[in-house]
């Protein structure tokens, strides 16, 4: 008669009505769902094992505040408690559950990194060098204008008022400036491009 | 090759909490015990 299980629902019965070796049956019975559960979320033993403590804590105080409702579900309700126990934890480190790699999913189809990189930078500093020495090429009134306008960011009206000449003048010269950039990119065929 | 549709199984090893964690937990609750009065319920741990 030793092999006699008794249902979950019996076990809570006796529980409540003071029997607590129910309560030993009953964690003995269910802890390696509940806190293999509780790890395939958290993937930490000690946060595992704390979640796991607090979720029979709420376990143990409802059983014996009589209210829970017997509807044979004890095992999908402890797991409910788990569950929201997890949530509770993600919540609280404002971090996101770990995502697992496999053959089908990487992490990295969904996440990418957006900063340059070496190459990049160097590339970037490379056309900007080549971009300075053309500049360097244009004639003294254009390469004013447009220095004034890219690199320190002048309007068309301040750029005017230093150089003592009017607008149009300004806006014509930063064109000139351009078209002649333009031709001497064209003519060297030097590439630009990051 | 054929394909292989169905999804690789994640192998985890049957896990249990720490022994002193359920050790806790049964004199927690051998310990506790809960008053419902009016509106109000009361918990009574015991040393």
């Amino acid at each position: 008669m030793a092999n006699v299980q008794l249902p979950d629902s019996l076990l809570v019965y006796n529980y409540v009505e003071g029997d607590e070796n129910a309560l030993t049956i009953l964690i003995n019975r269910h802890q390696s769902k509940i806190f293999g559960f509780i790890y395939s979320k958290i993937s930490d033993r000690d946060i595992s094992n704390d979640i796991f403590q607090d979720t029979f804590i709420k376990v143990i105080k409802t059983l014996k505040s009589k209210a829970y409702i017997e509807e044979g579900k004890f095992l999908p309700w402890v797991m409910r408690i788990a569950h929201n126990l997890i949530i509770d934890h993600f919540r609280k480190n404002k971090k996101m559950p770990m995502f697992r790699e496999t053959e089908e999913f990487s992490i990295f189809s969904i996440m990418s990194d957006d900063s340059p990189t070496i190459e990049n930078k160097i590339i970037r500093e490379q056309v900007e060098i080549d971009l300075r020495k053309l500049i360097e090429e244009l004639p003294a009134d254009q390469k004013e204008v447009l220095v004034m306008r890219m690199y320190q960011d002048m309007s068309f009206k301040e750029i005017s008022e230093i150089t003592g000449v009017s607008i149009n003048t300004a806006l014509g010269r930063m064109r000139y400036a351009l078209m002649n950039m333009r031709k001497v990119i064209d003519k060297h065929q030097i590439i630009l491009t990051n | 090759m054929a394909k292989i549709y169905s999804k690789k199984k994640l192998v985890i090893p049957t896990m249990k909490p720490r022994k002193e964690i359920v050790s806790f937990l049964l004199n927690y609750s051998k310990a506790l015990s809960i008053i419902k009065g009016n509106k109000m319920s009361f918990e009574i741990i015991a040393n």
